[in-house]
């Protein structure tokens, strides 16, 4: 008891006291899935908006997938981008394997079906006549999808939190993809996990505390401003 | 001068015909009312004259020129409809009504006087900042419709436009529209189920009925001589049918079948046809002692959410329909089978 209360007093002493790696793997963390939850939105959202507003063939296929890889397992998708990724594999050429741009183009994907799937319902939650009536306002085709992205627009901020939020806190591809390699892939959720295996329980619970802070503090923020819009 | 004119126009939905061969003209400056039962075509019709949908067959003109795909979206900058359900973009009073012109690019000067002027027109100044999903259904429509008016269109399409509303707001509606028609040559058609409304607002009405429309002509004519399609027009809400003799009392007594009499204050014998406002009727769990003639004891068969205001179906033999508030709805605790009484003034029922 007493250890783990001595780690994390030391923890809050690295965070405190501006420990450059600490920083160092938080910043990363944040550029990696931060750059992959932009990525899943510039083309998932244009996906939703199809999916949400328009009518095909196709298009139940195409929402049951999307909703079937909501929960996919992150070690698995991590296993089969690795397998890919992999020298001998099909995109070895592409040298992405333990990159942090590889570990980016994972957690896109990884969280694409997120984005996808809760934009889709929170633009379809959009009253139907929307469209409608901004094109008798004198919409053209365009302006009146704006009009219903905007309408929709809460909830498609909830869905890109959401979808930051599990892409900054999944282990599998940030493991299998990255590598966690020390001061090149190594992102919060890696850094815990490695640091705790090695035995530097504070650096892991200072890493830890971040992690959880980041995914409450987006959460509380988006909530605040939610209620101030109100 | 003839604004839109429909030739030979269908509409098909999924394999029902929603419009079967509508041939209709529009006059600058008139107000023409479709009156028709729920499901006979009006919407459709309304969404086709605002261009926001196109006939299965036929064509449609706006000032003697031919709407086709390519000129479509010019062809909406000449005409707007307003919903029968309100909808309002999730913004203030002032954004919702100023949107139809930002987009059009008009000056910021421009737009503050305009919407201003609206709002003064539907008796809404000072509301501006207000946040448009916080106001009452009522006063939703009446920024709806000022949303609309802003937009100096020369064909204003209204659906149904106090369908939903309680009396003060309705009227307020309907005088906006009166004025709008007064003052600016804009053409307007709106759909209507309130026999009162078609009688006294338009200058034209047209019966619509299966997608058809089967006459047309001025309130005079349609109302004066009651003709055989009005009576067809049972489905209208509480318009009825039936022989009237006059009283002792110099009432008059209807007998609109099942042996339900009404009793109107104005005096006409022979085959009429009558319209009792739902907004006119009080409902109550327990027979009041009170001074209406007309007292009805039935069941409540059909109950429509309208927002703030609940619509009951109740039949007494004939179905009645009736408006009240959700809250006295609450209150009352009413559901469907409940027995009600219904009451209403003689002086309430209107002969048309």
């Amino acid at each position: 008891m007493n250890e783990i209360l001595e780690g994390l007093a030391k923890a809050f002493q690295l965070i405190l006291s501006g420990d450059p790696k600490v920083y160092e793997i938080t910043f990363r963390s944040f550029f990696v899935s931060g750059s992959a939850t932009l990525i899943a939105a510039l083309w998932g959202l244009p996906l939703a908006i199809l999916l949400g507003t328009k009518d095909f063939r196709g298009k139940f296929l195409l929402k049951q997938v999307s909703n079937s890889f909501l929960g996919i397992p992150t070690v698995a998708l991590g296993l089969i981008l690795f397998l890919a990724f992999s020298k001998e594999g099909p995109l070895g050429f592409l040298g992405l394997l333990y990159t942090p741009t590889g570990l980016i183009i994972g957690q896109a994907i990884l969280i694409t079906p997120m984005t996808v799937s809760l934009s889709t319902t929170a633009i379809e939650a959009v009253d139907p006549e929307i469209g409608d009536l901004a094109k008798t306002l004198g919409a053209s085709e365009f302006q009146a999808s704006i009009v219903v992205l905007k309408e929709a627009l809460n909830g498609i901020f909830l869905a890109v939190i959401a979808s930051f939020n599990r892409a900054i806190a999944e282990l599998g591809i940030a493991a299998m993809v990255g590598g966690g390699i020390f001061g090149w892939t190594e992102v919060l959720t890696t850094g815990i996990a490695l640091n705790i295996a090695r035995g530097n329980i504070e650096m892991g619970i200072a890493l830890g505390v971040i992690l959880l802070a980041a995914v409450f503090g987006t959460t509380v923020t988006v909530n605040s401003l939610q209620r101030r819009k109100k | 001068m003839v604004v839109a004119e429909l030739r030979n126009v269908s509409k098909d939905f999924d394999g029902r015909r929603a419009l079967d061969d509508v041939n209709l003209e529009i006059q600058d400056g008139e107000i023409l009312a479709l009156v028709g039962p729920n499901g006979s075509g009006k919407t459709t019709l309304l969404k086709i004259l605002g261009f926001l949908d196109k006939p299965s067959k036929g064509d449609v003109y706006f000032r003697g020129e031919k709407v086709t795909d390519r000129n479509m979206e010019r062809m909406r900058m000449s005409s707007t409809l307003v919903f029968q359900k309100t909808v309002l973009f999730d913004a203030t009073v002032y954004e919702n009504i100023a949107y139809g012109l930002t987009i059009r690019k008009v000056s910021k000067k421009e737009i503050d006087e305009e919407v201003m002027q609206v709002l003064r027109l539907v008796r809404f100044k000072g509301f501006e900042n207000r946040h448009a999903k916080d106001l009452s259904g009522g006063e939703q429509q009446r920024v709806a419709l000022a949303r609309a008016l802003a937009l100096k269109r020369e064909l204003l399409l209204l659906d149904e436009p106090t369908a939903n509303l309680d009396p003060k707001n309705a009227s307020v509606v309907e005088e906006v529209i009166a004025a709008a028609s007064r003052e600016s040559q804009t053409a307007i058609v709106m759909a209507t189920q309130n026999m009162f409304q078609a009688k006294n607002l338009p200058h034209r009405v047209a019966l619509i009925a299966n997608g058809r429309i089967g006459e047309i002509g001025t309130p005079g004519e349609i109302f004066g001589r009651l003709s055989k399609t009005l009576a067809s027009f049972a489905a209208l809400e509480n318009t009825f049918a039936g022989a009237a003799e006059v009283t002792e009392d110099e009432t008059t007594l209807v007998d609109i079948g099942n042996g339900v009499k009404i009793e109107a204050a104005s005096q006409s014998s022979g085959k009429i046809s009558i319209f009792v406002s739902p907004q006119d009727i009080i409902l109550s769990k327990k027979q009041l002692q009170s001074s209406a003639r007309n007292v009805f004891k039935g069941k409540v068969v059909e109950i429509g959410d309208l927002g703030s205001l609940v619509k009951l179906k109740v039949d007494v033999g004939k179905p009645i329909v009736v408006q009240i508030t959700k809250r006295s709805f609450n209150e009352m605790r009413l559901s469907l089978d409940s027995e009600v009484f219904l009451a209403f003034k003689a002086s309430s029922v209107q002969v048309i």
